[in-house]
């Protein structure tokens, strides 16, 4: 007979403050000198990690109304266009939204972090008047403090793996994977590997829509499954996928976050982005998930896609494994090439450490899904159909 | 022996003479150029190492200054926003000087100004921009 855990029996050790909480990273010895077995009835949770540039990112907001009101239609927050394309004072600001004003780059989630950093924001907005509001423009500062809401909702995060760049052309390549310089002079990956949250639930077994998590500094929640989840792919005999895989959409307060694990970045000559920090607990229900999540870098494969073609179809180059590129050179074809990460592996354990002290104090406690993630999803190219 | 690096700033002026020559011949250094920016009429900059032992190099420097030309340790024209760094790596993938780098125990990034060139592609490469290099400015 296994070991066998229910979430209930995990939360009652958790309150007493007597729960065995590890990370994705010291689970890895334990197992190898221990065993499955043993580790299985150790362990509560095992936390994990990521702090990854994530593009698929912005905030609902809701600035209050003004005397007279106003139908808010074309919004700006420190010159970044944000959606007013829904109720009166609420709007959506993506990351990725660059400012208006010409000058040094900043878009979106640089208002995101400013706000979350206690700054002052202009908010500009013009809208047509109508008989319930008669105000067409309003114009002066804000900060999280002075709005209503500010909900972070990021409609892809936390990728379960994602496929290795280079480039093969003579010119450098600036791209969302970073600077990719010529005639594979240099390999990016992005990933927490061994510590990344889905890649330690490979299946979807215990996060789903409504996982309680660690967003930004914040507790968090798995709102959906991410756009472009693509659950059937390619995967490992320990179930792990092959390059990109399932994503996330994550929700939380923004106005409780914290700036060190909500950052906004600037890809030269690509754009703005925002690295977001997400970390999640996986609650050990059964030997299953020490064997899911004790994974290792070295038995996390992704593809190494030339970025020099321009196609959605990029050729694979090779496959390479996560111990291999976090080793900070590969071998492709007999030459090395320097490698390079561009998910804080430093940020991960931090917040995976986080958010396990979090849960050994009884403040964080685990909930089943609500809903599991799709486990047979593919994704579409864009399709255009006939007219009429 | 001891290894430098400075960067060097010529006058108009000065930028006919055989400076290098004098270096190696007058003062036994040895010179490595590893950039330069030299625009005839106008100012240049060069980057330098000097290898030598430190007496012979403190002649070097001088007999420069003398020359007119400014010399700044390569050390301080750069600067990396540690304290604001978040360690992502992103900047090691293109310093092929290896001046930057992560140590693979802690995934900190590890400056080395000793190792850097100066070429100034971290610049654009470090998603939070936190890099600095005083190299092109003013030319």
């Amino acid at each position: 007979m296994g070991v066998k855990k229910t979430y209930e029996e995990i939360n009652e050790r958790i309150k007493k403050g007597e729960a065995v909480v590890v990370t994705a990273e010291e689970i890895i010895p334990m197992v190898e000198e221990q065993g499955v077995k043993e580790v299985a009835r150790k362990v509560d949770v095992v936390t994990t990690g990521t702090f990854g540039p994530m593009c698929s990112s912005g905030a609902f907001f809701n600035f209050g109304h003004s005397d007279p009101p106003i139908k808010m239609a074309k919004i700006w927050l420190n010159d970044v266009p944000a959606y007013g394309g829904i109720a009166a004072v609420d709007a959506y600001l993506g990351a990725t939204e660059l400012s208006e004003r010409n000058g040094e780059p900043y878009g979106g989630a640089h208002v995101i972090e400013d706000l979350v950093r206690g700054k002052k924001v202009h908010l500009k907005a013009y809208g047509k008047r109508t008989d319930c509001y008669p105000n067409k423009e309003v114009e002066g500062y804000i900060d999280l403090e002075s709005i209503n809401e500010a909900i972070l909702f990021n409609p892809r995060n936390a990728y379960q793996n994602y496929a290795a760049a280079t480039n093969s052309t003579d010119r450098t390549l600036y791209t969302y994977m970073g600077v990719l310089l010529p005639k594979f002079g240099n390999v990016t990956y992005s990933t927490s590997g061994q510590l990344s949250p889905l890649l330690n639930d490979p299946e979807y077994r215990t996060i789903g829509v409504g996982t309680p998590i660690f967003f930004g500094g914040a507790r968090g929640y798995v709102a959906w499954y991410g756009t472009q989840h693509k659950s059937r792919v390619e995967r490992n005999e320990l179930g792990v996928p092959v390059g990109a895989a399932g994503t996330l959409s994550l929700i939380g307060n923004l106005k409780e976050m914290d700036p060190e694990y909500l950052r906004a970045a600037v890809f030269h000559r690509y754009g703005v982005s925002l690295f977001v920090g997400v970390g999640i607990p996986i609650p050990i229900l059964d030997e299953e998930m020490v064997r899911f999540t004790s994974v290792r870098d070295r038995d996390i494969y992704t593809v190494l896609l030339d970025y020099g073609v321009p196609s959605r179809n990029r050729p694979v180059i090779a496959k390479v494994n996560y111990e291999e590129l976090k080793s900070g050179e590969i071998r492709v074809n007999g030459r090395r090439i320097p490698t390079a990460p561009l998910s804080s592996m430093y940020k991960a354990r931090e917040i995976a450490q986080k958010l396990k002290e979090w849960i050994q104090r009884g403040e964080f406690l685990l909930t089943p899904p609500v809903e599991p993630l799709p486990k047979d999803k593919t994704v579409n190219p864009l399709t255009f159909r006939e007219e009429g | 022996m001891k290894k430098v690096r400075y960067i060097l700033e010529f006058p108009p002026e000065t930028s006919g003479k055989p400076l290098t020559y004098h270096l190696v011949k007058d003062y036994d250094l040895k010179v490595n150029i590893l950039r330069g920016v030299i625009t005839a009429g106008k100012e240049g900059k060069l980057l330098i190492e000097l290898e030598a032992d430190e007496e012979n190099i403190d002649r070097g420097i001088r007999f420069l200054e003398e020359q007119g030309v400014t010399l700044k340790p390569l050390s301080q024209q750069i600067s990396v926003d540690e304290d604001r760094c978040v360690h992502c790596g992103a900047c090691t993938a293109v310093c092929f000087s290896g001046a930057l780098s992560l140590d693979r125990s802690q995934w900190k990034l590890v400056f080395d100004p000793e190792k850097c060139v100066a070429c100034e592609l971290c610049v654009g490469a470090c998603p939070l921009q936190l890099i600095n290099v005083a190299f092109n400015s003013g030319i």
